[in-house]
């Protein structure tokens, strides 16, 4: 163990690593049962968990995303039922839903691009976005669907307005975009819906603890989410002779939205305490009135005009404030240690740590 | 270590991984702590009692190194019939003279010299001058022949004095002093003597903290003592080893940046004993002395051939007439005080920041304060430089910038990537540099500086004919400079301070090669060797792995290029290695040399049999079985018959500041230390002067990891400075709790001299410790704060008085009492008066200052308390 | 596109990412148990890397004053100040050691004020101390990227400015980066970060800041790595707690050091980030510990995101279908 010098010389000059630590060890590592730091145990809805952590900071980094993300969830959800509802108002020969539509997804898309490039750390670079196509990326894939969706959905809204021009101006190209009007409109309402579904993936596929937890349901939560919000649209715009389909499409999603949210949080164990704390919490409260108030209106809408243009915007409001809520759970979850280290450790005490067997996923 | 000296540190761990066990004793848990075997918190400033606890452990149960010790130490030694212990004297040793407070060391002599003591000059003027420091590497020059009795037994001899002057430092005892409980003692009792003996040896390691104590010295010589004992000096793996507080702090003792030391350890000559160069190598040489300082003249001749060339002649005593000479006190406290009583009218600062690192920082500043010019060399603006518009003192009023009359010049300095030169560190060894790039801007080196500076004054004076400037006009001052700045090179001086041959201009390789006569010169006797065969021996880099284990290839150590001084003692008497496991160096009968792993500290061919002849002395004298060829009588001094100004044998006294009573002696502290009583430097009371309740805890200071010293060199630097951004006080949870100090908040400390604050931090790394049936609060602090840089704060030396060791002259800043207070320190004039309260609760008014001799009747002292006794006739100094 | 074990599972990442033949996969073995805190390593990693500071800030963490793993904190030194139970570690071939430090009231990490109120004098006396003999030990840990073999940051970039090198490990490409942070909440061990503007600077000065607002992290190196010379922290560890160099012969070497130290005793050394079969697949940073990794600010168990993605795909496709045909029903029946 402790060689010696001898005449020789030849004493051992590479000892290895083999210094015991002074720092003694015992067997299990004790738990500190104690919470600490930022993260407000208070405040749990369920008992409290112990865990332990570093001074009570952060495992995960909350994402640096200003409102311009919520507010994009929101946009790019309306664009996409927006699409939808105009495609449908076309081929039902509902012109007005079908204006509406094609120009709310115009303004909607037009205001989720400002929203993604404004939140972006270098805008210039803006572009570097489209030098190359990740399938692992989520926001990758978004921006190629963005790509292919927004210039049909663009098409379709010029052809809208160069419709709305007196028919005397119209000659040459304008008589073109009126043509393509109809088929980009088409195209838009068949590629819209993974515009709304993408964003789901984009907050799950993270190590944020509420966004990842709910990847199952979160697709769901904001196709309805988005649907809601479209409908509500449809209502506040469309006389109401023509705003049906828009109603319907309010209610149903409003009504999916709620159960779906249901269905997600039932699955996100304590990560979901974040949707009922704090900002989050607020945000989902008022979300939860508004979808149920606006669904109510919807049933009664068609009678009256400013009803249903109450319970539109109620509907819409509704919808954004789902967003804008589950945009901050996560960030609060991501701020609290707890809710990375009490999943994770519980894992482990069940024996169920997240290990290799084989199976892996292939693509 | 791993605190301060955390790439020195990976050494331990090297020795840890070869199954070595680390125990570390300090007042507060450190980052070395973390990684020990075992960590042994005491109470600051008992280190003695701890020590000499481990003595005593050895002595009463017989586990000393019997052979080692025998012959290679001065246990056997009889001590004259005159000399009274501590213990008989209540603390004091005899030849105590209670007016001076000094000793005459005449009793303390081996038997039959004790009218042969060597020091000429009047005992006071020992203190005044550090004579100690200037024995550094002197040893005691005893004559060689004393009285012996090697079977131990003599009441008289120096094992039958250590053993009872030790014996009532038992396990209780320390547990009672130093707060360290019995187990855990004697656990490291056994631990250490465990490992010491034939097949194994156990090193004692310290940092420069450990001699700030008013019993410095004596701190050391008590690691000096146990370490014989047990046979692990000389030997690998063994020694004690001081960690320094900087870079080349070594080098700048072997060539001396203090008042009375010439390279070398050589002693500045003193005014009044060293007249002539006869005198003054006398008293280097010690006649009748065994060993190497029998050359003490070719070493004195040499540096003055170096300092004046040509002009050096036998006829002018190669101008020692030239050399300054000491007269007293000229030491760093001294000056600072007699700047603030205006003596002292310029000052030069090198890469030194006494606002902030030198202890009763206030006094620093007024002291500066009160110069007509004032030199800072530095690599940044620190606090010794703008202490005039930024000091705590202008907030109080104390110091105005406006009327403030010290002109300060700042010059930049270089760093140390942009200058070429040596370090010696605390092997001795020396180590080239190699300037990576060229001084940015203003900035030069110190070199440079002196070169330029020397050669401007000489111009200036060139024309002169007053006598008092001839030292100047004389001076050898030609090295030859390059490139644009005029850099001398640094080569050069290494090759004077090596030494030549006048004629020739040959490099000498070693210093046996010193004549004199004039015809070699030589700046540093013990570096001689370093140019050897004109090649610089310390730019040598290879690497570990191709060269043997002691690694003699990798730079070049002094004297000789030694890994281990005074290696002879690893071999036996007769040359043979106390064990196969241990051989380093031992004696080869048929080459008739010695030989092994290092250079051997001894002669060459001298076999272990020879015996010196009669009446020799010097290196003649040296018998071949005494490994200590520097000591006047060849053996290892477990008693120190002179050399020392406090006494032979190293004694517990509390720290001059101590909640507590001496528990040993009625001798409360240090008898024989130096202290400069002033109303400007009041001392806080301790036992058994009243009052000491006023500032109930203990607080020491040291280092961070992240922080240099003063801070000159961290404080400026951003990615240092981040990471220890604020001045903090370190406090147990039970002082938190009975002071209201909440962690991250605010406390200040209170003493005699000054209020400083920092933020609280709580932590179990500090524990009150039970003493004396008491518990005693221990407060830390670090002292690299001031008020420049990017991160500030109160500097810790402020609290500290001037009181200082009487050997060497260093001052206690390791222990101290003091007060703590929750919040922030009062601003402005409040300041001052709340200091001013605390030192009138105190009792500390006017000129008043605690009796420094604490024990009974002085005639008894001298007398020892027994009338049969001739030494009561001897009176006081004689 | 994507082969077998490219998003779970072990695997060689540069082969992965499609070198022919790269040279053996370089990391760090972090052993902690000679970790003396001196922070050379983020000093070192800092002056070679030109990271700027990141504020001089107090924390109070013990020693800590850097936070964490952040764009501008490559190296963090973690400290953990822990009153323990008897050690264990002398057990082995030496005898028992007493750190002689109490226990102040329940257990508790770190110097809080939480333990200042319940620490009181009577508690520390020794004589209070018979019995069990209190210990204390003071955790230092140098944190790292751990430069996964399945690395969430590099997956989910948009822009391919996160690349995988030929030494398997992870690095951002500054002048590709365009800040979109989404690299940030992926990563599962919170190391990446997007650098702040001179605006919010903490140091105050308006200094310009070195790639303000993209993404930044610890690169192994890789200019050193490039020039066969070891990575600046590596090179300044004094006591080599930080051990650079081959990946396998790494994990080896990390296997002795665990089994020798549980042998003196040591039961709490622990390795981390070891397991090729983990969540990540195997960390080529990892770390020997000497309690749970939440005591050093560590995920228990890390799992990287993207393993689920395709039945996140799957999810998101499922949910758009139903959103066309809930359009589509929304539009059927009577109109008025």
């Amino acid at each position: 163990m402790s060689p010696g010098v001898g005449r020789s010389g030849q004493a051992d000059r590479t000892p290895g690593r083999e210094a015991v630590v002074g720092s003694h060890g015992g067997s299990p590592a004790r738990r500190d049962r104690r919470r600490r730091g930022p993260g407000g145990g208070d405040r749990a809805m369920v008992p409290e968990a112990e865990f332990t952590s570093y001074y009570g900071r952060p495992v995960v980094k909350p994402a640096p995303w200003e409102n311009d993300i919520p507010a994009y969830l929101f946009s790019g959800g309306l664009a996409a039922g927006s699409s939808l509802l105009a495609a449908g108002g076309d081929l039902n020969d509902l012109p007005a839903l079908r204006r509406t539509g094609r120009l709310a997804a115009l303004g909607a898309l037009g205001f989720s691009m400002a929203a993604l490039v404004h939140d972006l750390g270098r805008p210039e670079r803006f572009v570097n976005m489209l030098r190359t196509m990740k399938l692992t990326s989520p926001m990758s894939v978004g921006t190629w669907i963005l790509s292919i969706y927004g210039p049909f959905a663009g098409a379709a809204a010029v052809g809208e307005l160069a419709g709305m021009m007196p028919e005397r101006r119209v000659r040459g190209p304008m008589k073109l975009l009126r043509g393509a009007a109809r088929p980009a409109g088409l195209v838009a309402g068949l590629t819209a819906p993974p515009v709304a579904a993408y964003t789901a993936v984009l907050l799950a596929d993270t190590a944020t603890p509420s966004w990842n937890a709910a990847y199952r349901e979160l697709p769901f939560v904001f196709v309805s989410s988005a649907l809601t919000a479209s409908g509500g649209l449809g209502m506040v715009t469309a006389p109401p002779d023509q705003a049906s389909p828009a109603r319907r499409m309010a209610f149903g999603g409003a009504v999916a939205e709620l159960i779906a949210e249901q269905r997600m949080e039932r699955s996100m164990g304590i990560t979901a305490e974040p949707l009922h704390q704090g900002r989050a919490g607020r945000f989902m409260k008022a979300a939860k009135v508004l979808t149920v108030a606006g669904a109510a209106g919807s049933l009664l809408a068609s009678r009256s005009r400013s009803l249903a243009v109450l319970s539109g915007a109620a509907l819409m409001a509704g919808s954004a404030c789902t967003r804008f809520g589950i945009f901050e759970a996560g960030q609060a979850s991501a701020r609290d240690p707890k809710y990375t280290v009490v999943p994770q450790r519980e894992r482990l005490e069940r024996g169920e740590p997240v290990r290799y067997t084989g199976e892996g996923p292939r693509s | 270590m791993a605190e301060a000296h955390p790439v020195g540190f990976q050494w331990v761990m090297e020795a840890k991984a070869r199954g070595a066990k680390v125990i570390h004793v300090d007042p507060r848990f450190t980052r070395t702590s973390a990684l020990a075997d075992t960590y042994v918190p005491l109470r600051v400033g008992t280190d003695i009692v701890f020590l000499g606890g481990i003595i005593n452990y050895v002595l009463e149960n017989e586990l000393d190194f019997r052979d080692y010790v025998v012959a290679y130490t001065n246990a056997a030694s009889i001590v004259s019939d005159e000399f009274r212990d501590t213990e008989d004297l209540d603390g004091l040793f005899s030849g105590f003279d209670a007016q001076t407070r000094t000793y005459d060391p005449g009793s303390w002599q081996y038997a039959g010299q004790e009218k042969h003591t060597p020091e000429d000059m009047d005992h006071p003027m020992k203190r005044e001058t550090a004579s100690a420091l200037q024995h550094e590497s002197h040893g005691m020059q005893v004559r060689s022949e004393a009285p012996r009795d090697e079977t131990l037994q003599h009441p008289r001899c120096v094992y039958q004095i250590l053993k009872r002057h030790y014996a009532r430092y038992t396990p209780e005892m320390v547990a009672e002093a130093c707060g360290v409980p019995v187990e855990q003692f004697l656990d490291v009792c056994r631990a250490w003597t465990s490992s010491s003996g034939r097949d194994r040896t156990t090193a004692l390691v310290y940092s420069v903290g450990w001699t700030q104590h008013s019993v410095g010295v004596q701190y050391i010589r008590t690691g000096a003592i146990l370490q014989l004992l047990l046979g692990n000096i000389g030997r690998p793996g063994g020694g004690i080893l001081a960690l320094r507080g900087h870079a080349s702090i070594q080098g700048s003792t072997d060539i001396p940046t203090l008042f009375n030391l010439l390279p070398g350890y050589l002693p500045m000559p003193n005014v009044k004993d060293h007249t002539n160069l006869d005198d003054w190598v006398e008293a280097i040489q010690h006649p009748g002395a065994k060993g190497f300082w029998g050359e003490a003249d070719a070493y004195g001749i040499n540096l003055l051939k170096a300092y004046w060339g040509d002009a050096a002649t036998p006829e002018n005593d190669f101008c020692f007439d030239y050399l300054p000479r000491i007269s007293g006190d000229h030491g760093t406290y001294r000056t600072v005080l007699d700047m603030i009583d205006g003596k002292v009218k310029g000052y030069f600062l090198l890469g030194q920041n006494p606002a902030v690192g030198s202890a009763h920082g206030k006094a620093q500043r007024l002291g500066m304060a009160n110069l007509d010019w004032l030199v800072v060399r530095d690599l940044f603006e620190i606090e010794s430089a703008t202490f005039w518009k930024d000091s705590p003192e202008i907030e109080t009023g104390e110091i105005v910038p406006e009327e403030c009359g010290t002109e300060v010049f700042l010059l930049p300095a270089a760093s140390h990537v942009e200058k070429e030169g040596t370090f010696t560190q605390t092997q001795r060894m020396l180590q080239w540099r190699e300037k990576a790039l060229n001084p940015v801007g203003d900035r030069r080196s110190e070199l440079w500086f002196f070169y330029h500076l020397g050669r401007l004054v000489k111009e200036r004076l060139a024309r002169s004919t007053d006598d008092k400037d001839r030292p100047v006009q004389d001076l050898a001052w030609d090295y030859p400079v390059s490139g644009p700045l005029e850099e001398p090179s640094a080569e050069a001086v290494l090759k004077e301070i090596n030494g030549y041959e006048v004629e020739t201009g040959r490099p000498l390789s070693s210093y046996t090669e010193m004549r004199s006569d004039g015809s070699t010169a030589g700046g540093c006797w013990i570096y001689a060797g370093v140019f050897a065969d004109g090649v610089n021996q310390a730019a040598r880099r290879k690497p570990g792995k191709d060269q043997s284990w002691v690694a003699p290839e990798w730079g070049w150590a002094w004297p000789s290029n030694r890994r281990i001084l005074y290696n002879r003692a690893s071999a036996d008497p007769e040359g043979r290695p106390w064990s196969e496991r241990k051989a380093y160096v031992w004696w080869d009968e048929e080459k008739g040399e010695w030989t092994g792993h290092d250079v051997p500290d001894f002669q060459k061919n001298k076999p272990p049999s020879y015996r010196k002849p009669e009446d020799s002395e010097g290196v003649d004298a040296i018998e071949g079985d005494d490994p200590f060829i520097m000591q006047g009588d060849g053996k290892g001094a477990l008693y120190v018959p002179q050399g020392l100004v406090d006494g032979p044998l190293p004694t517990h006294y509390e720290p001059v500041e101590s909640p507590f009573r001496n528990p040993l002696y009625g001798q409360q502290a240090n008898p024989s230390r130096k202290q400069y009583d002033r109303d400007d430097n009041p001392m806080n009371p301790s036992p058994p002067e009243e009052h000491s309740e006023v500032f109930p805890f203990v607080f020491t200071t040291s280092r961070l990891t992240e922080h240099h010293t003063a801070g000159g060199m961290s404080r400026f630097l951003e990615h240092l400075s981040e990471l220890q951004p604020e001045m903090f006080i370190e406090v147990s949870p039970a002082l938190a709790a009975e002071r209201g100090l909440e962690h991250m908040g605010w406390c200040h400390v209170v003493t005699a001299r000054a209020a400083i604050e920092g933020r609280v931090m709580v932590t179990d790394r500090l524990k009150p410790l039970k003493v004396e049936g008491r518990v005693v609060h221990q407060v830390w602090l670090p002292y690299h704060w001031g008020s420049g840089g990017l991160v500030t704060g109160d500097s810790a030396n402020d609290l500290f008085g001037i009181t200082l060791d009487p050997n060497v002259l260093i001052q206690e800043t390791k222990a101290g009492t003091c007060d703590v207070l929750p919040g922030r320190r009062p601003r402005g004039a409040d300041l001052p008066r709340l200091v001013a309260e605390y030192r009138r609760r105190a009792g500390l008014v006017g000129d008043h200052h605690a009796p420094i001799v604490t024990v009974g009747d002085h005639v008894d002292v001298q007398g020892g308390g027994q009338p049969t006794d001739d030494s009561s006739e001897r009176g006081p100094g004689q | 596109m994507i082969g077998h074990n490219s998003l779970f599972g072990p695997v060689d990442p540069a082969h992965d990412a499609g070198y022919d033949d790269p040279p053996k996969r370089k990391g760090f073995f972090t052993d902690t148990s000679i970790c003396i805190g001196c922070k050379a390593c983020e000093v070192a990693c800092k002056e070679w890397n030109d990271v700027p500071e990141a504020g001089f800030d107090m924390l109070g963490s013990s020693y800590d004053n850097s936070h964490s793993l952040n764009a501008d904190q490559w190296r963090h030194v973690t400290f953990i100040e822990q009153p323990g139970r008897t050690g264990e570690q002398e057990r082995g071939p030496r005898r028992p050691v007493d750190l002689g430090l109490p226990t102040v009231g329940p257990e508790e990490v770190g110097p809080e004020v939480g333990s200042v109120e319940t620490g009181g004098p009577e508690v520390l006396l020794p004589d209070d101390m018979e019995g069990e003999k209190p210990d204390f030990r003071w955790l230092m840990s140098s944190d790292v990227c751990k430069h996964c073999t399945h690395a969430a940051c590099l997956d989910v970039c948009p822009t391919g400015s996160l690349f995988r090198t030929e030494f398997g490990t992870v690095v951002v490409q500054d002048d590709i980066c365009n800040g979109c942070g989404y690299c940030v909440p992926a990563c599962p061990y919170g190391v990446i970060d997007r650098r702040r503007g001179s605006g919010d600077n903490k140091s105050g000065d308006n200094k310009v800041v070195l790639n303000e607002g993209i993404a930044q992290k610890c690169t192994l190196c890789y200019d050193r790595l490039r020039a066969d010379q070891k990575p600046a922290c590596a090179q300044a560890c004094p006591t080599e707690s930080i051990q650079f160099g081959d990946v396998e012969e790494l994990r080896r070497r990390a296997d002795e050091r665990v089994a020798r130290l549980h042998e003196a005793g040591v039961m709490d050394a622990r390795l981390y980030g070891n397991d090729p079969n983990d969540g990540v697949g195997g960390a080529g940073a990892f770390f020997l510990l000497l309690d749970e990794p939440e005591v050093y600010g560590l995920p228990p168990d890390p799992v990287v995101s993207t393993k689920d993605l395709p039945k996140m795909f799957n999810r998101a496709t499922a949910a758009a279908v139903a959103m066309l045909a809930g359009a589509a029903v929304s539009f059927l029946g009577r109109r008025r």
